[in-house]
């Protein structure tokens, strides 16, 4: 995929607090993922792995910390990651090649209608160009999210559990646009529950509890699997 | 507590040695009789109740600035209490004004605001019941309160220099123009009473918030585990 | 400049995503029939005294038509989480708001002129002479409208019983709009019709003052 042919950028997580209310989200939470990693993010429900990752993007601002991307080039896109969730924030009532030249326009991608066709084509969907993203399959939606994700040439990827109410078919495609995105020098950090074809592609998994990181395969002693299973294997 | 104890009980004795003043000090009025005496506790309510709008708007902005959790604190209790003042004023208005002029109520300029003022703070309030989330009501209803806050002098100019083609009464034309010095000293004792008595209900108030906060921290934290 | 842009690529999106359905324009022209309709129940239309009444009734029409009709302004964006993937690809948030606003203030505008001969064939009130003025009457207050609109809008799609809450929050707010844009409507409307500049003014600075606040503060409204 013709995802990055810019520098290759970090992400960095300095003592990041995330509170609601009374609550805490994120408690401390410091992380630095090196440029060209391939993260996996275990967790179970309510531990903080969205929460992380909405602060990544940009979309939820930390109540104290700082988030940085090492590397990033200034006044570029880099410093924007892309960001797919369970969500596909593309609009039902417009076509997919409506849905990607707005986002490309918005974020001054050169050439705008090329950009998006090109994209159309690279995840399977340039026959239903024309499309309303509301007739499409879930599967469809997927790839439409991750072609709206990549519109801006991003360096830093994020995915939050992007498996979900995938059939088989569906998460090989997406293990395949992964491991593309990764090649071309992508850093990837995404949210996992339990091994699968997608988290054979993980480099290293960190995992979160209740806010806080408390295992990490970079530090020893675990085991991707085990992290991955939440210590059960 | 022994503090807040005593500010109340002078607070509440001053109170009431305003309304002694009201009805035993302060001479008759020629044209309006025993009714206008109801004058000095009704603007000297609204003052404090102006008074209190404005630290409201004050709160909100540094809530939005700062997000430290006492400033919505401050903001919600000024809310309650102006609302409080606001509602004294707009009951005690027409109880005076009918049996001096014959209406219970008129869309005068600072009738029409103070109203609309009434209606903002219980918007105001109503949003807060309708948004759980603790640091999203903070801020949202902070952002309500600014454009409340905005909204008022623009209504009150706008019936000002808009409605005046039918004659209202001028309640009181301004407070104090031409007040005979005894009724004016009695004027500004009950302002300095009710911006006291105020201040107080504003701690109260919000000591009361802190401890709710403190409980629904402690609660949250239980259902968590 | 990159406000500017982005803000005419989001207003291009408002138009495009209108346009196609219609629903929002067919259903806020035929709720504002109603209200008139009801409203001549009440007041006898076409007496003397009624066109003293009428352009109030079309003012507040145009306020009830509002209250619903931005409803779904910042509800379509919860959907698909659309709007975080606006926030993301902006460079000014300011730019979500200005793009629905000038949307929210031609769909206004759209109505009310689609709902003028009506109203004059109603309250037997020709809106011909001085139309120019009129329509710029429309639009001042109609701007101020879809300002306060817009960002109430963004306040109560966050907050339960969203449907009741924005008229509650709204309403009150725009009571300067509705007193003056009243009265100088009905001024223009009269059988001697006279302008008041400075009622147009006032609008004016109405409208100002709460776009001010918008940039100010608008991106606070839809922070997480």
């Amino acid at each position: 995929m013709t995802a990055t042919t810019l520098a290759p950028t970090g992400l960095r997580f300095d003592n990041i607090d995330k509170r609601y209310g009374g609550l805490y989200a994120l408690r401390r939470v410091s992380l630095e993922i090196a440029p060209g990693e391939c993260v996996a993010l275990a967790g179970r429900n309510g531990s903080g792995k969205t929460t992380l990752l909405r602060i990544a993007a940009q979309i939820v601002l930390p109540t104290a910390g700082k988030l940085t991307f090492p590397g990033a080039a200034p006044n570029t896109s880099n410093g924007r990651p892309g960001y797919v969730a369970h969500a596909t924030m593309v609009y039902d009532e417009l076509s997919a090649e409506e849905n990607l030249v707005l986002f490309a326009k918005l974020q001054n991608v050169d050439n705008p209608a090329a950009r998006a066709e090109d994209l159309l084509r690279e995840v399977g969907l340039f026959e239903r160009r024309d499309s309303l993203v509301r007739t499409f399959s879930r599967g469809m939606r997927q790839r439409i999210a991750i072609a709206r994700a990549l519109i801006h040439r991003p360096s830093v990827l994020l995915f939050d559990e992007p498996a979900t109410g995938l059939d088989p078919l569906g998460i090989t495609w997406l293990a395949h646009a992964l491991r593309e995105m990764h090649r071309a020098g992508g850093t990837i950090l995404m949210s996992l529950h339990g091994e699968s074809e997608i988290s054979a592609l993980a480099t290293r998994a960190v995992h979160i509890d209740a806010g806080k990181i408390i295992a990490d395969t970079n530090t020893g002693g675990v085991s991707l699997r085990s992290v991955l299973t939440f210590g059960a294997a | 507590m022994a503090k807040r104890t005593l500010f109340g009980a002078v607070a509440t004795l001053l109170v009431i040695a305003a309304a002694y003043a009201n009805f035993f000090v302060a001479p008759t009025e020629r044209t309006m009789g025993l009714i206008q005496r109801i004058f000095y506790f009704h603007a000297a309510t609204a003052w404090a109740g102006e008074m209190v709008f404005f630290v409201c708007f004050v709160a909100n902005l540094l809530y939005i600035w700062k997000r430290r959790e006492q400033y919505d604190w401050l903001s919600v209790t000024c809310a309650e209490v102006g609302l409080a003042c606001i509602s004294i004023v707009l009951i005690t208005g027409p109880i005076w004004a009918h049996p001096v002029w014959g209406i219970w109520w008129t869309w005068d300029a600072r009738l029409t605001s103070t109203f609309v003022l009434w209606l903002l703070y219980v918007s105001y309030l109503l949003l807060r019941t309708l948004i759980e989330e603790p640091s999203r009501r903070a801020l949202l209803s902070a952002l309500f309160g600014v454009f409340a806050f905005l909204d008022v002098p623009l209504v009150f100019f706008s019936i000002r220099w808009w409605r005046t083609q039918h004659p209202a009464p001028v309640i009181m034309g301004g407070s104090g123009s031409g007040l005979d010095p005894t009724m004016s000293k009695v004027f500004f004792f009950n302002v300095f009473v009710m911006h006291l008595f105020v201040a107080f209900l504003i701690v109260e108030r919000y000591i009361l918030e802190k401890l709710r906060h403190d409980v629904d921290v402690l609660q949250r934290e239980a259902e968590a585990q | 400049m990159s406000l500017l842009s982005n803000t005419s690529v989001l207003l291009g999106k408002e138009l495009r995503t209108e346009f196609r359905s219609r629903e929002l324009l067919t259903t806020t022209c035929v709720f504002i029939i109603i209200v008139l309709v009801l409203f001549s129940f009440t007041v006898n239309p076409g007496t003397e005294q009624a066109r003293q009444f009428a352009p109030g009734l079309l003012w507040l029409a145009i306020l009830f038509a509002a209250s619903l009709m931005f409803q779904s302004c910042f509800l379509r964006e919860q959907v698909n989480d659309t709007l975080s993937s606006l926030r993301l690809a902006v460079t000014d948030p300011f730019a979500i708001f200005l793009a629905k606003l000038v949307a929210n203030t031609l769909f206004l505008l759209l109505t009310e002129l689609v709902m003028l001969p009506i109203f004059a064939v109603f309250y037997n009130i020709p809106v011909l002479p001085n139309f120019p003025v009129l329509v710029l009457v429309l639009f001042v207050g109609s701007l101020g409208i879809a300002v306060t609109g817009t960002a109430i809008s963004a306040i109560s799609s966050q907050a339960r019983m969203r449907e009741l809450l924005l008229p509650l929050l709204l309403l009150p707010l725009l009571t300067p709009v509705l007193v003056v844009s009243s009265i100088v409507t009905t001024g223009l409307l009269d059988r001697d019709p006279v302008v008041q500049w400075k009622g147009i003014a006032f609008l004016g600075v109405f409208d100002l003052i709460f776009l001010t606040a918008l940039w100010l503060f608008g991106q606070y409204l839809l922070e997480e």
